[in-house]
């Protein structure tokens, strides 16, 4: 990337359990993604993924953080969360496959989407996680 | 199709966005999981959901989705409502049940939308 390129940085804490504030952040992102002129399939890719991932850090985890890094040629959203952990990797990416619990499926979720979703809508998607260790979720989208 | 056709087939109550009834809708999705909404859906669709709470407008929110018709009897409250008006969300409310709500739509010539296979 050359020197002069700047690269935005926007940081947001997903607290553990907030169903009422889960959202907050993947809109302020599509937000900032919209102001400067990003193509808008491209921003809603990438809102779809915040959000899936905002919202799993908000049923399965101990809370964490989303960050998004928006340079010239691409946009990252890497979604931190501490806690349990994920105990199989392959269960967790298979359409359908859930452990969220029922006031998550109240709300709408827990339909077994969210990491196919996320791996769906990005360009490059990487996942690093063990049982009771933190899960950092990677999504690349070229622009 | 417009919306306020759609209210008509329906006889729904607007809830929110009458100012924009002469929207189009091209196809609808109904649903009761936001993640599959997330999944399958594109803007210009008409969702019908059971659910009324404030996922309902994130999901909608992420898509560009702009049009969602609650069925049951179900109201959001005031703060779904509230959300819905600042991002120019026509929400409406219907007696029906999410099967008859889309059956009467189809029946009008409001198609589903096309699930892609893997």
């Amino acid at each position: 990337m050359a020197e002069t390129e700047k690269t935005i940085k926007l940081e947001y804490e997903v607290g553990k359990e907030e169903f009422s504030k889960a959202g907050i952040a993947s809109s302020n992102i599509k937000k900032v993604l919209n102001q400067i002129g990003i193509d808008s399939t491209i921003v809603r890719r990438v809102a779809i993924a915040a959000y899936e991932s905002e919202i799993n850090i908000v049923i399965h985890s101990e809370g964490g953080k989303i960050i998004a890094e928006i340079s010239h040629d691409r946009i990252i959203i890497v979604a931190h969360d501490k806690g349990k952990g994920i105990e199989n990797i392959e269960n967790a990416m298979t359409k359908g496959f859930s452990t969220a619990s029922n006031e998550a499926r109240e709300m709408g979720f827990g339909a077994g989407m969210g990491l196919p979703n996320m791996k769906r809508t990005s360009d490059q998607f990487s996942i690093e996680s063990s049982k009771g260790s933190d899960t950092i979720v990677e999504m690349i989208f070229n622009i | 199709m417009l919306l306020r056709e759609a209210k008509e087939i329906l006889g729904a109550e607007i809830l929110s966005g009458d100012e924009y009834m002469d929207r189009s809708v091209e196809v609808a999705f109904s649903c009761d999981l936001m993640s599959d909404v997330l999944a399958f859906v594109d803007d210009k669709v008409l969702l019908l959901t059971g659910l009324t709470n404030l996922q309902v407008i994130r999901t909608a929110e992420m898509l560009d989705l702009s049009n969602i018709v609650f069925v049951r009897g179900k109201r959001p409250n005031e703060e779904v409502c509230r959300l819905a008006k600042e991002k120019k969300m026509v929400l409406m409310g219907v007696k029906h049940t999410l099967f008859e709500a889309s059956g009467l739509l189809y029946k009008n010539g409001l198609n589903g939308i096309k699930i892609e296979g893997d």
